[in-house]
């Protein structure tokens, strides 16, 4: 006749004692969703973070971890997104295409990401965005890559929070006509984000009446480099230099021992020497010459306080090192997109009222939306103005030089000089 | 029962049990279950060639990247279908297989190593003096509306699973019928004593070179297949890593079996995919595998059990 | 730059990447002559070298010369060490058989690569060299006196990269010193010829493979420690040196040392003298393929011997 007697479903009392534990467990020790007391869900926002930890990329990974957890702590100790803390999910590509769309996948499907986040190197975003498209995940990358804007890519992935490289090597062009020589000679990786130099650079020298002497590109992986300088015509008035990679040091080095005492004007991107401490044997030779920065290393006379917020919560001093090794010099001109395209998602997020990811797709419309951002602790690299069209954020470029063997910034470019017809309209696709 | 009802039900059974997993996985290792199934027909068409015929080839990325690259051209540059890129991409396998087999058989052991990873080097290089059409190693997306095979569309997860698995019987099967056939057969001759082979008056040259030709092609359907379903090409897939990669799932899976393949491809996939949630140095974990299981199993998963329990296992 | 002083440019360049690459060839052409197995990690001692090299030189301050003279003997031993623990422990038991050892040292070589990560971490870091400066090199031309020496714009070399292929010639006569005229040399070359009779004769051949292991590594890490002043030492950058060793092997012919050293320099110097006439990349297209169809017309290599 016991068997009759049904226990309704909880309330026997090995249920009512379990959850009785569950919440004495639960309330022991104050876990983060707690604190958020005013969260409509205290559930966490989940971002998956796709970071190069292994591979050709992994020394810029390091740089841009470290930034993102600075800017997630930053977010979350001012409260989260509405109110919601923010939880980083972070996952290896090992700077491999394959990997990548695989990890796409995971934040997707397994982990229940709201967004994905961070891809540096193009070949991986170019390899990882179909699936973000199909799996309509937003895909938020930091990877100055032109891709985004060319319409190569989906409606679903968005560059916000750093410049792309044609609007950067537009820009250069006015200033080196104008003050460095119009004959220049290009050096540039022969892979596209090279080529992305070498045309677009090319184009906007003519543009303002110089023209390109010669192109020299270096096969990627490539260790050693003097034997490529002779390519140099005599005439050159102006070196162009962009490198990437684990030699990049060699490669300035090298250059400066070719040239010895007597070298033309020399214009770098700061990529060739990312990460690299400008006072390494070898690189005297670099004193006055110039360099593209996306972010000045070295903390400026006019610093704002933007700058100076951002550089204590990442743990950066006034020459872009780490503040308990100085010798680590950080990757600069690159990592702030991380900071920045955080807040943005942070900034879309409110304006969407996201609550899921059944919202997705007004997470999207929301940053498309998104116009200007101020000069701000959110935007610490400059005022920028977003194309939700095209789904890349445009800003200033600083060009610096070197003096004393710190750099100094000479000249800060507009928005209006790096910006270039529209190639796609993203807000016309289906979502 | 006879060995091969034995053999034919057992991986039947597992081409069913595959196709129900479909149904019955999270979603998120069902996709991954659909790479894998592309990844191991590679991984077939890699052990054709070193598990049955014993040539170690140390380029294969050049006909998985000649067929995913045949494929993505057709599309992207000139606009074609899937279904007659794919063909394109079979074509590309085929004709730089033969093309390979033809010259590098004149070696044999590590010069053959050699010369097979100095061509897929040139491949590589290829692609990217090519840039211009192929984009390099940026690489490009097929985008999703291109990838629409007689009106299934492939990016649709549950179709996308069919096709992997469609492809991967074909291959399974393929195998399956090749070691019961006298060709097969002469191939593991050939494997196991060449001089012998060749005094019992095969033909070993030609053997060998269908054996390349016909590894060389299904890894190239694999590599056609894998940029179709996932709608991306790039020059990564023609590095060397990617000629590694198949070499080790043969051995882990156990060379010269039918199985080992995706039992290999699927124990790599997830050994990387778990441990990389433990430390970013999960390659050091592969590593210590690897010699685990070159110490103590050196015949493969699959061959163990082969050598120790199941005889007659193809 | 006019052709003449391009040429004598990519030249000295081109000597320098042979001097190196032949240092790591002729390691690998030792275990691969004596113990007959493809050591697939061989390109990460070499890498191991360069970290160790920063190592040392990080730790011992002053001058850097006194940094980099520890290192150059130090490190080798210590990476010669590394790799004969792993002969005894792994190679040993699966009793150097061809394909097993591939599958193990593939492990070694990510082993190796992945603890590096994790300690020394995925930056480039730069050695000092102990001395470097600036030769400008003159050249010749007819001027209005005859024959005049003039010292054309880029042509120069540092005092380092003499010093490098200096270095690297000093030690390859030692190693053909050691196999020619040392006790441990006429074992190795013993154990090379005839593993069996080796045996027979009471030549503690797994010794032998041990210390032959030994060496080939640390050959391997002392051109490394050459190298990474010019150079940085980064976690991946044994990949390229392990390529271009097993091509300078193979091409110079299995077993025979002299061919490897040719190789290496035929190889070392075309790589720059190719790209003085193509484009890089299509000078490197050419290249490999011209390595492929030396080895499809003569499988034996250049010096090595046909087998009958």
């Amino acid at each position: 006749m016991t068997k009759d007697i049904k226990t309704p479903v909880g309330t026997s009392r090995r249920n009512v004692l379990k959850t009785i534990a569950g919440g004495a467990a639960a309330s022991a020790s104050i876990p983060l969703w707690a604190r958020f007391a005013q969260a409509q869900t205290s559930e966490p926002i989940r971002i998956g973070f796709q970071v190069h930890r292994t591979g050709i990329g992994a020394a810029y990974g390091r740089w841009y971890d470290r930034t993102t957890m600075a800017a997630v702590k930053a977010i979350n100790d001012a409260g989260g997104i509405n109110g919601r803390p923010v939880e980083i999910i972070a996952e290896d590509d090992g700077t491999d295409p394959k990997r990548g769309a695989e990890v796409i996948e995971k934040f997707a499907t397994q982990h229940k990401a709201d967004v994905g986040f961070g891809t540096l190197f193009s070949h991986v975003v170019i390899g990882s965005a179909p699936r973000a498209g199909e799996l309509k995940l937003p895909y938020f990358v930091v990877s100055e890559g032109h891709h985004v804007a060319s319409g190569m890519l989906n409606r679903y992935t968005l560059q916000p929070g750093i410049t792309d490289v044609k609007s950067q090597v537009q820009a250069m062009a006015p200033y080196v006509a104008g003050n460095l020589g119009k004959k220049v000679t290009m050096i540039f990786p022969d892979f596209a984000f090279g080529h992305d130099h070498r045309d677009y650079f090319t184009a906007a020298i003519e543009a303002q009446g110089g023209e390109v002497l010669a192109h020299i590109a270096i096969p990627p992986t490539e260790t050693s480099f003097t034997k490529y300088f002779p390519k140099i015509p005599r005439d050159t008035e102006v070196i162009y230099h962009v490198m990437v990679g684990p030699a990049v040091l060699t490669f300035v080095k090298e250059m400066g021992e070719f040239f010895g005492p007597s070298h033309p004007a020399i214009f770098g991107f700061i990529d060739s020497l990312e990460a690299v401490d400008l006072g390494s044997p070898g690189l005297e030779f670099l004193e006055n010459t110039y360099f593209w920065e996306g972010n000045p290393r070295y903390a400026q006379p006019d610093q704002s306080a933007f700058d100076k917020n951002y550089r204590a919560a990442i743990g950066v001093d006034n020459n872009g090192a780490s503040i308990s090794d100085p010798s680590d010099v950080s990757t600069y001109a690159h990592m702030f997109g991380c900071w920045e395209t955080l807040y943005t998602i942070k900034d879309g997020m409110e304006a969407a009222g996201y609550q899921g990811p059944a919202d997705r797709g007004k997470l999207i419309e929301a940053v498309e939306a998104i116009t200007d951002m101020p000069h701000s602790n959110e935007h610490p690299q400059g005022a920028k103005l977003f194309n939700g069209k095209t789904h890349q954020v445009f800003g200033p470029q600083y060009i610096s030089q070197v003096k004393g063997g710190r750099l100094d910034v000479v000249h800060t470019t507009s928005i209006e000089d790096g910006q270039y017809p529209d190639e796609v309209d993203y807000t016309k696709q289906a979502l | 029962m006879s060995i091969a009802r034995k053999s034919l039900l057992l991986h039947g059974g597992l081409l069913a049990l595959l196709f129900a997993l479909q149904f019955l996985l999270p979603a998120y290792h069902q996709g991954n279950l659909a790479r894998v199934m592309v990844l191991a027909s590679y991984a077939i068409g890699y052990n054709i060639l070193f598990g049955y015929t014993g040539l170690l080839s140390l380029g294969h990325a050049l006909f998985f990247a000649a067929g995913m690259y045949g494929m993505g051209l057709a599309i992207y540059q000139f606009g074609l279908s899937p279904a007659p890129a794919l063909v394109a991409g079979l074509i590309a396998g085929l004709l730089v297989s033969a093309v390979v087999g033809f010259l590098a058989l004149r070696t044999a052991g590590v010069a053959f190593m050699i010369v097979t990873l100095m061509f897929a080097q040139a491949g590589y290089l290829t692609i990217l003096y090519y840039g211009a059409y192929t984009r390099g190693d940026e690489g490009f997306v097929i985008q999703q509306a291109q990838r629409v095979l007689w009106g299934i569309d492939l990016s649709d997860a549950t179709n996308r699973y069919f096709a992997a698995w469609g492809l991967f019987s074909i291959c399974l099967l393929l195998t399956l019928w090749l070691v019961q056939m006298p060709f097969g057969r002469v191939l593991i001759a050939i494997r196991e004593n060449e001089e012998r082979a060749r005094m019992l008056g095969y033909d070993v040259f030609a053997h060998k070179l269908a054996a390349v030709i016909l590894s060389g092609t299904v890894s190239a359907m694999a590599g056609a297949m894998y940029g179709l379903l996932f709608g991306y090409a790039g020059a990564s897939f023609a590095t060397v890593q990617y000629s590694i990669f198949p070499l080790l799932w043969v051995l882990l899976g156990g060379a010269g079996t039918v199985m080992g393949p995706l039992v290999g491809t699927l124990f790599m996939f997830y050994l990387i995919d778990l441990s990389s949630g433990i430390t970013s140095a999960y390659m050091l974990i592969a590593g210590v595998v690897l010699v685990l299981l070159t110490l103590f199993a050196p015949q493969g998963l699959v061959g163990e059990w082969r050598a120790r329990v199941w005889r007659w296992l193809p | 730059m006019d052709f003449g002083p391009y040429l004598i440019l990519a030249s000295l360049e081109g000597a320098v990447t042979a001097a190196v690459l032949a240092l790591t060839a002729v390691g690998l052409s030792l275990v691969f002559g004596v113990m007959r197995v493809v050591n697939v990690a061989h390109g990460e001692f070499f890498m191991l070298g360069a970290v160790l090299a920063w190592w040392v030189t990080s730790m011992i301050g002053g001058h850097p010369a006194l940094g980099f003279g520890v290192a150059l003997v130090l490190v080798p031993v210590l990476v010669g060490l590394t790799a004969a623990v792993a002969d005894v422990t792994i190679l040993k038991r699966i009793n150097y058989d061809p394909e097993r050892t591939i599958i193990a040292t593939i492990g070694i070589l990510y082993i190796i690569q992945q603890l590096t990560l994790m300690t020394y971490g995925p930056d480039a870091r730069p050695v000092t060299p102990p001395f470097n400066t600036r030769l400008a090199i003159p050249w010749f031309e007819f001027g209005e006196n005859g024959l005049q020496m003039y010292w054309p714009w880029g042509l120069s070399t540092t005092s380092y990269k003499l010093g490098v292929i200096g270095a690297a010639a000093a030690v390859l006569v030692g190693v053909w010193l050691l196999m020619v005229r040392t006790k441990i040399g006429l074992l190795m070359r013993a154990t090379q010829l005839d593993r069996e009779m080796a045996l027979a004769f009471g030549i503690p051949v797994e010794r032998v493979y041990a210390i032959v292991f030994g060496i080939g590594a640390g050959l391997a890490a002392m051109a490394a420690v050459l190298i990474v002043p010019i150079q940085q030492a980064h976690y991946l950058m044994g990949g390229d040196p392990l390529l271009l060793s097993f091509i300078v092997v193979i091409i110079g012919g299995l077993g025979s040392l002299p061919g490897t050293v040719v190789a290496a320099v035929l190889i070392g110097l075309s790589d720059g003298i190719i790209s003085v006439f193509f484009s890089p990349t299509l000078a490197k297209i050419l290249a490999t393929l011209l390595v492929a169809l030396v080895l499809v017309f003569r499988p034996q290599g250049l010096f090595g011997v046909k087998d009958a």
